[in-house]
């Protein structure tokens, strides 16, 4: 398995480290109520299809990745930096 | 025997080799195999379950009988195949599952008891009574299981594994790889041709065809050199490919230097993960078999495997041959046969129309029904119009049709077709993405379809690449059609065999089906069909047709079991590669490490990292008592110790402060520069992920340490704080771990002997930071301590660490201190109350470790929703508390602790102890561990339990701070 590093290009599945879903990303306001936090921090989907999840490039520029994959056929469709991402809340 | 000007084996080269013990001839370019069979041996393995007679079958790695032991001075290599292994000068081979002798087999007495032994006899006979399933029946069944034996030592072989990148790997060379691999690389495509025989060229070898009006060997060999000429070309012989993985992956198992006797720097094997944007199976087709009654003596082989040993290595397996098939290919094997002057006694063709042939007899419409001859085939019993004709042979060559070797296509989940018209499964288009059957691998078996058929994948393949096709003639071959009519069994008494490799008979898929294990799946499993070392290769189409028939389904409706790679068996050896001891893990070193070996200092791994357990003195029989005097060093004079392995993150920028009031839960925008500070990290759920001290440099910059344990995981962790929740903050950081080496400076006298080597005395208070000129060199000292005396640590870039550790360890020694080690380390925090990755494993939270107040009201940060949710707080939770026992009984880390007077059960444990030590300061042993509302039980005594160690003993809860619970040393 390769992962396509919009730093680095193509690279080695090894070289990444795994995190989980995409929903990570997603941080409830201080705030919010406990089932918020709960949802956040422990309920995923686990979809046969397509997949939005997050790997960090551990063994290269230190990244942290959003990768679009399909889970059945094991296709990856994007990988974007999670950092360009606009954030929506601190 | 060996028949003269056949064959492509180097007859100038003569090898000697063993078997059994006993010498034997051959030539350079031999298998096992064919060696063997030139000397006529033709016994060369027992079966696994039986213990039946056994000779080869097959010319190639789908072999399920002939598999031996190899014994070389390093290894011993069990279940090779004598079809794959080539002999060299003192190859030594054991023929294996036979005791005493290959030919006098005691266990062959399983034989004749067979008729108790048919499918799930184990399942069904060693039930009962239940007292002897580990005693008895276990010992018994090991013994007998298994083919090959183990040398029971380590293989210190050496292994090797390697990756590789090409645009179109070329997996197969025979006339459609070839093909493929010619038209791909003169188009100018980066090229790898992949074959797992030893010499190129494949059935075009093997069945001596003419290609473009030559001699197939002398085309292949025009190819050959073309290729090899090409800089573009890589061709890797005696290489497997195994497995088509993911995004174009390929495992591929080079046989390096298995065909060679051993030599320094020769790798056995090679394990190779091969990157191709485009793959061309041309992998060829298997002959299957007939499962007619007694199909399994020796002598009796498939009908291609005999063109491969006449045409390739000048062998013919007996005097007199006659040929069972259900199709045209094994005429071939009659022609080659009489061609080389070997009599064939008779051609048994079950088809009823089956075309006559020139000089030879033809029972058309016919089958071999039984079979006689005990170390060897003797005669058989041919059925034809309802009479029974005794045929005198040594040697019966089957065909049953062939199978396109399409393992790889369905390494994706993909699931082969069924074509009626070639009575085969044939493979499904796209089920390996990138990946495109060809030639016999996609059905087509006539020479010419191959080399049309290698061409046009090619050409795909270049399009796909953008690449544009160079012009290549197709040379001229035979394109005679394939015509076959199934037949899978023969009815008739006797056993008759489908898989050889575990001796599975039709009548064991007949019970599975009668007892309903009717899914395809269920049969393998239930009659371990296909699940010996050659897989099935050979047998499982034909015992699936057997199902089907005992089922009344179709085959398509049966369908087939999973393919899953490894094509052929891969040794873990080969795997892993470079991963055996020193292998297995990188090494670090600190700049301390000659200085502490030097000094007798046996070495600990933490992590990656060798530290220095302790620092052996002479007259310490024993590391406590090394341990015990230098704990006292540092709490009454002076030590030095090397904590350069903490992790060490530089962060800087306007934003910083806030970065760090946002992972730590503590405040650190309030801490003055020039200062230190602990700080406590949580993951978001709330737990504890690590702890330090993180120092003010400057208003914009910070330096923080992690634990040793966790710099990797805390770097993670802030990257993706940073990325995913603060990308536009103005913060940078980076791990300068290694660029810094850091030596602990501890005692009453450390600022005695840091003054020894200072222009100007220390003058820091308590949590200071200040940078530090020590021996012309710029470093930084900070005022922290780990051990609770007044202490000091100080950094130099790496490269001065060495020395710097050598002076301080030497001006220490003049005080009457010195160098202590990871022991003492231990002790010391611990008789201090300070947590390490033992106490925060994951599991416990703020309030648990006592530091809740440290979980700042004034901002948000991470973990601070999580450590705040029901459950996490409070008197049921598992708190830390310190423990402590006077006398010799020592405490154990591991323990569990219990209510005095409780049952002790798993359900009534209290908590569990995490470290422990001797205190040579207080004499007694302490320990620190979790109890469940430990701080409100101080003074109570509780019970410590271990049943692995055999402790049981009674201890106090305390305060986990054992010694200068106010400080008063620290800030001394």
């Amino acid at each position: 398995m390769r992962l396509s590093c919009p730093l680095c290009g193509p690279r080695d599945r090894r070289e990444f480290y795994y995190y989980g879903s995409d929903d990570y990303l997603n941080r409830p306001a201080p705030d919010a109520q406990p089932e918020a936090w709960d949802d956040y921090l422990h309920l995923r989907d686990n979809p046969a299809g397509e997949l939005k999840d997050l790997w960090y490039h551990e063994l290269g520029c230190g990244q942290w990745l959003r990768v679009t994959r399909n889970t059945v056929t094991h296709e990856v469709l994007q990988t974007e930096l999670v950092a360009d991402r606009k954030v929506i809340r601190r | 025997m060996r028949i003269g000007g056949k064959g492509l084996i180097d007859r100038t080269k003569p090898v000697k080799f063993l078997f059994d013990g006993r010498a034997y001839g051959g030539y350079r370019g031999d298998t096992l195999a064919s060696a063997l069979l030139a000397n006529d041996v033709r016994l060369m393995g027992r079966s696994f379950k039986y213990h039946r007679p056994r000779g080869v079958l097959t010319a190639g790695s789908e072999e399920p009988n002939a598999l031996v032991e190899i014994i070389g001075t390093k290894n011993q290599t069990p279940n090779v195949r004598a079809t794959v292994q080539e002999v060299f000068e003192g190859l030594n081979a054991r023929s294996q599952n036979r005791w005493p002798s290959l030919r006098f087999d005691a266990l062959g007495i399983n034989d004749a008891v067979s008729p108790f032994l048919s499918a799930g006899f184990y399942y069904k006979t060693f039930m009962w009574p239940r007292a002897f399933w580990e005693r008895i029946y276990e010992p018994l069944i090991r013994r007998a299981a298994g083919l090959g034996s183990l040398s029971g030592r380590h293989d210190e072989g050496l292994y090797e594994k390697a990756y590789a990148f090409c645009d179109l790997l070329v997996i197969g060379s025979g006339p459609t790889g070839l093909m493929a691999a010619l038209t791909a690389a003169r188009s100018g495509a980066d090229v790898i041709l992949a074959d797992e025989e030893a010499r190129l060229g494949g059935r075009v070898l093997a069945d001596d065809i003419m290609v473009g009006g030559k001699p197939g060997s002398d085309w292949v060999a025009e190819v050959k050199a073309e290729l090899t000429a090409l800089p573009n070309v890589r061709i890797m012989t005696r290489t497997t490919v195994t497995g088509a993985y993911d995004h174009g992956t390929y495992g591929a198992l080079e046989r390096v230097g298995l065909h060679l006797r051993a030599r320094a720097n020769l790798p056995r094997e090679c394990f190779w993960r091969i990157v191709a944007k485009r793959a061309i199976l041309a992998s060829g087709a298997l002959e299957r078999g007939i499962a007619f009654p007694m199909n399994d003596r020796p002598g009796i082989m498939m009908a291609g495997a005999l063109r491969s040993y006449l045409n390739i290595y000048g062998v013919a397996p007996a005097k007199r041959v006659t040929i069972f098939a259900n199709n045209d290919s094994a005429r071939a094997s009659a022609r080659a046969m009489i061609k080389a002057g070997v009599t064939v006694a008779a051609i048994i063709d079950s088809r009823a129309d089956a075309p006559m042939e020139d000089g030879t007899i033809v029972h058309a419409g016919a089958q071999v029904t039984t079979t006689r001859g005990r170390l060897a085939l003797r005669e058989i019993t041919v059925r034809k119009g309802g009479e029974d004709i005794l045929i005198e042979t040594d040697c019966l060559g089957v065909s049953g049709g062939w199978n396109p070797t399409l393992h790889l296509t369905c390494h994706m989940n993909g699931r082969p077709s069924w074509c009626e018209e070639r009575a085969a499964f044939v493979p499904q288009p796209g089920a390996v993405p990138g990946l495109f059957a060809a030639g016999a691998a996609n059905g087509t078996f006539s020479t010419h379809g191959c080399l049309a058929a290698g061409h046009a994948a090619a050409l795909a393949a270049l399009s796909d690449l953008e690449l544009r096709p160079a012009s290549v003639m197709l040379p001229e071959a035979e394109d005679a059609p394939y015509r076959i009519a199934a037949l899978w069994a023969v009815a008739g008494k006797g056993r008759a065999w489908l898989d050889l490799g575990n001796d599975v008979t039709t009548k064991d898929v007949a019970l599975s089906a009668q007892e309903n294990f009717s899914s395809v799946e269920h049969m393998k499993r239930y009659t371990t069909q296909g699940m010996a070392p050659d897989q099935g290769k050979s047998s499982n189409v034909a015992a699936l047709a057997v199902l089907a028939d005992a089922t009344g389904r179709s085959i398509p409706e049966t369908g087939t079991t999973t393919y899953r790679p490894p094509f052929v068996p891969v040794s873990i050896a080969a795997l892993g590669a470079g991963g055996r001891g020193t292998g297995f893990a990188p090494q670090r070193f600190l700049t301390s490490d000659q200085a502490s070996r030097d000094r007798g200092a046996p070495m600990i791994e933490a992590g990656l990292w060798y530290r220095p357990s302790y620092f052996p003195k002479p007259g310490e029989a024993t590391w406590r008592e090394s341990c015990d005097r230098e704990v006292m060093m540092v709490r009454e004079t002076v030590g030095v110790a090397d904590v350069s392995t903490l992790g060490k993150i530089d962060i800087q920028g306007a934003d910083a402060a806030r970065f760090l009031d946002f992972v730590y839960s503590n405040m650190f925008s309030t801490l003055p520069v020039g200062r230190v500070r602990y700080g406590l990290m949580l993951r978001e759920d709330g737990f504890v992920l690590d702890d330090g001290t993180t120092a003010r440099l400057g208003e914009q910059r910070y330096l923080m340490t992690t634990t040793t344990a966790a710099a990797g995981l805390v770097m993670r962790h802030l990257d993706f704080v940073h990325q995913a929740f603060c990308a536009d903050w103005q913060v940078r950081f980076i791990s300068v771990t290694e660029a810094w080496a850091q030596f602990a400076v501890a005692g009453p006298q450390a600022r005695v002997l840091l003054n020894s080597m200072l222009d100007e005395p220390v003058d820091l208070p308590f949590m200071g930071c200040a940078p530090l000129r020590i021996g012309g060199v710029e470093g930084r000292i900070f005022r922290i301590s780990f051990s609770g005396e007044e202490g000091y640590e100080v950094a130099v870039p790496t490269r001065y660490g060495e020395a710097l550790f050598r002076d301080l360890v030497a001006r220490a020694e003049t005080i009457g201190g010195g160098p202590y080690g990871m022991e003492a380390l231990n002790v010391l925090r611990i008789e201090k109350g300070f947590i390490t990755h033992a106490e925060i494993h994951g599991r416990v939270t703020a309030f648990d470790i006592g530091m809740n107040k440290m979980i700042s009201a004034k901002k948000d940060c991470i973990g601070k929703a999580g450590a705040l949710r029901p459950g996490l707080v409070g008197p049921e939770r598992e708190q830390m508390v310190g423990l402590r026992v006077s006398g010799d009984k020592g405490l154990v880390a591991g323990a569990h602790l219990f209510t005095h007077g409780d049952a002790i059960s798993r359900v009534a444990s209290q908590g569990y102890v995490t470290s422990v030590c001797w205190s040579p300061m207080l004499n007694q042993w302490l320990g620190l561990g979790f109890l469940k509302n430990g701080r409100a039980r101080h003074g109570e005594k509780v019970r410590l339990v271990d049943h692995m160690r055999d402790v049981d003993l009674i201890c106090e809860v305390c305060d986990p701070v054992f010694h200068d619970p106010n400080g008063e040393k620290l800030r001394a």
